[in-house]
């Protein structure tokens, strides 16, 4: 066993029920599909399952012990989260469906207010759909323009560009990921918050694929708003996190109406919420946010520095042996402490999802297309792309397995 | 399993396609793209007395989406279209002798079907609007 220094992955495995799981043909799972979601560890199974069973109850509002008990269970999350990512106060800290929601909640309630006709939004060339889209129809809307950041071959922005880009009287907000779900590439985002500030103009940081994977702190940062989702980090499906300064959550709109967004409702008349219930309406997926408190507590468990340096090392030697195989292309920075745990590559002539089908038989999990980036992926000129990208569970002896699939793939193509 | 998918005809016909480029003077052309693999084919139809004079396709994506577009166009070649209007997932599938191809995958092999339907709907949408309408519901294949 190829054994890295910072975590046990061998006793990480054993907590995540699907990992013991066969594929057609009797293969173990080699699940290298993290950049899409992660699996969850028997913690977070039951965590939701105990809720269920236990103190299933609405919140915030019934006086009874079980409305009691998922009320503390379901705002004790908020402090994990508040925590996690370093915001001053757990207020700071909306719940949302995932990442796609807290940023079209930005959209809708912040850049609708602050956006006129003739203004911009400055995104750059490597977003994920979900933040170009939300600005395209919050911009269309009002007749103001998002323009593009562009990025180098590896991924990179030039800060010299973005510090030129900015200077412009009609840029209202800044909105760029933190690390790309594509290329893995790591994005200067403190010196562009700075920048931006500079000019008074807010940022928007997408940290859906960040913070599951390296410590992140909001007030070091100083962004304005940041988006991530939970499903991405061994949490559930269906919780995304919106983080923004209380200054500015004060003075937006609300996003949704409804239930627990009020304070007092009249015929004709609403008084909402204090912060963070204001921009949660309705009952929430309480399920849900209680399993991500258990994945918060098993990541901290794991120290988000080790998991960083695991997936340093786990990266680094995939580039290695990846590189050995002839005829692949491997996009993103080549450096490892310049990229997360994700590898976008083509192999030969071969189309990325044949390649995921010929993986598939090796029971690896692997995903092949655009990867929602249709923009980033004109920008290297390919249709598509093969990704493998890995978590806390993965081994070098899964990279190993990978080559030997990606060398049979060569074969069975005749390269 | 991949070995029976990746046959030596479905490689022939992904790196030598038959009948791709474009028809100048077409009758018809249709484009369409399958949203979750970025596959895209491009029909050009002319059609003489109906039947299908001349077909090219242009494309790209993946081997079973490529192969199957190139084979597609050789069986329709000289056909009528009363013919092709028949076709169906079934044909498909056994003339690219993948039948047991799974769920993610057969999306990729019915593209090219799907968009030679939706080019004959254009054909036939102003001089026989009911058989266009009937193509249009035989075209949902999957």
């Amino acid at each position: 066993m190829l054994q890295s220094s910072t975590i046990d992955v061998e006793k990480i495995r054993q907590d995540f029920p699907i990992l013991q799981r066969r594929i057609k043909g009797g293969h173990k799972l080699i699940y290298l599909d993290n950049a899409a979601t992660t699996q969850k560890p028997r913690a977070v199974i039951d965590s939701i399952s105990n809720y269920y069973m236990n103190y299933n109850s609405n919140i915030h509002r019934a006086v009874h012990q079980l409305a009691e008990e998922a009320t503390f269970a379901y705002e004790e999350v908020r402090q994990k989260v508040a925590k996690l990512v370093n915001a001053r106060s757990a207020e700071e800290i909306i719940f949302t469906r995932n990442a796609t929601e807290s940023i079209n909640l930005i959209a809708r309630c912040w850049a609708r207010q602050h956006l006129t006709q003739g203004d911009r939004v400055l995104i750059t060339e490597i977003e994920h759909h979900s933040n170009i889209v939300p600005w395209q129809l919050v911009t269309g809307e009002v007749g103001a323009s998002l323009d593009y950041l562009g990025v180098g071959d590896e991924g990179r922005i030039d800060i010299e560009e973005f510090a030129q880009k900015i200077h412009d009287p009609n840029l209202k907000l800044v909105s760029v990921s933190q690390m790309s779900n594509v290329l893995g590439t790591i994005l200067p985002v403190k010196e562009m918050t700075n920048l931006a500030h500079e000019v008074n103009v807010p940022i928007l940081i997408d940290a859906a694929q960040s913070v599951p994977h390296m410590k992140v702190d909001v007030q070091d940062l100083d962004c304005d708003f940041m988006a991530f989702s939970a499903h991405k980090m061994l949490g559930p499906t269906g919780v995304g996190i919106l983080y923004a300064k209380r200054e500015i959550l004060e003075k937006m709109p609300p996003f949704i109406g409804g239930g627990d967004m009020i304070k007092e409702v009249h015929k004709q008349n609403t008084s909402f919420n204090d912060l963070p219930y204001k921009f949660e309406a309705g009952t929430p997926n309480i399920a849900d946010v209680i399993g991500f408190g258990a994945a918060i507590d098993y990541l901290n468990d794991l120290g988000f520095e080790n998991i960083r340096e695991h997936e340093m090392q786990i990266t680094e030697y995939a580039l290695e042996r990846m590189n050995e195989i002839q005829g692949i292309t491997i996009y993103g920075p080549p450096i490892v402490n310049e990229r997360g745990a994700v590898i976008s590559f083509n192999l030969g002539d071969i189309h990325p999802h044949d390649l995921a089908t010929i993986l598939n038989d090796f029971g690896i999990a692997m995903r092949s297309g655009h990867h929602c980036a249709q923009v980033l992926m004109e920008r290297l000129d390919v249709s598509a792309t093969s990704r493998v990208s890995f978590y806390v569970y993965n081994s070098k002896d899964e990279v190993n397995i990978l080559i030997d699939a990606l060398q049979s793939a060569r074969r069975l193509f005749g390269l | 399993m991949s070995e029976d998918i990746y046959r030596e005809i479905i490689l022939d016909h992904y790196r030598n396609p038959r009948n791709k480029g474009r028809i100048s003077d077409a009758d018809v052309s249709f484009h369409d793209s399958n949203p979750l693999c970025g596959d895209e084919i491009d029909i050009h139809l002319k059609v003489e007395d109906n039947i299908v004079k001349d077909i090219k396709f242009e494309g790209r994506g993946c081997a079973i989406s490529q192969a199957s577009a190139s084979m597609l166009t050789e069986m329709v070649m000289n056909k009528p279209l009363t013919s092709v209007k028949e076709l169906g997932k079934d044909d498909i599938l056994e003339n690219i002798g993948l039948v047991n191809l799974g769920p993610a995958r057969i999306k990729c092999a019915l593209l090219s079907l799907k968009v030679l339907k939706m080019s004959m709907v254009e054909y036939y949408a102003s001089k026989d609007p009911e058989s266009a309408q009937e193509i249009r519901e035989g075209s949902r294949l999957y």
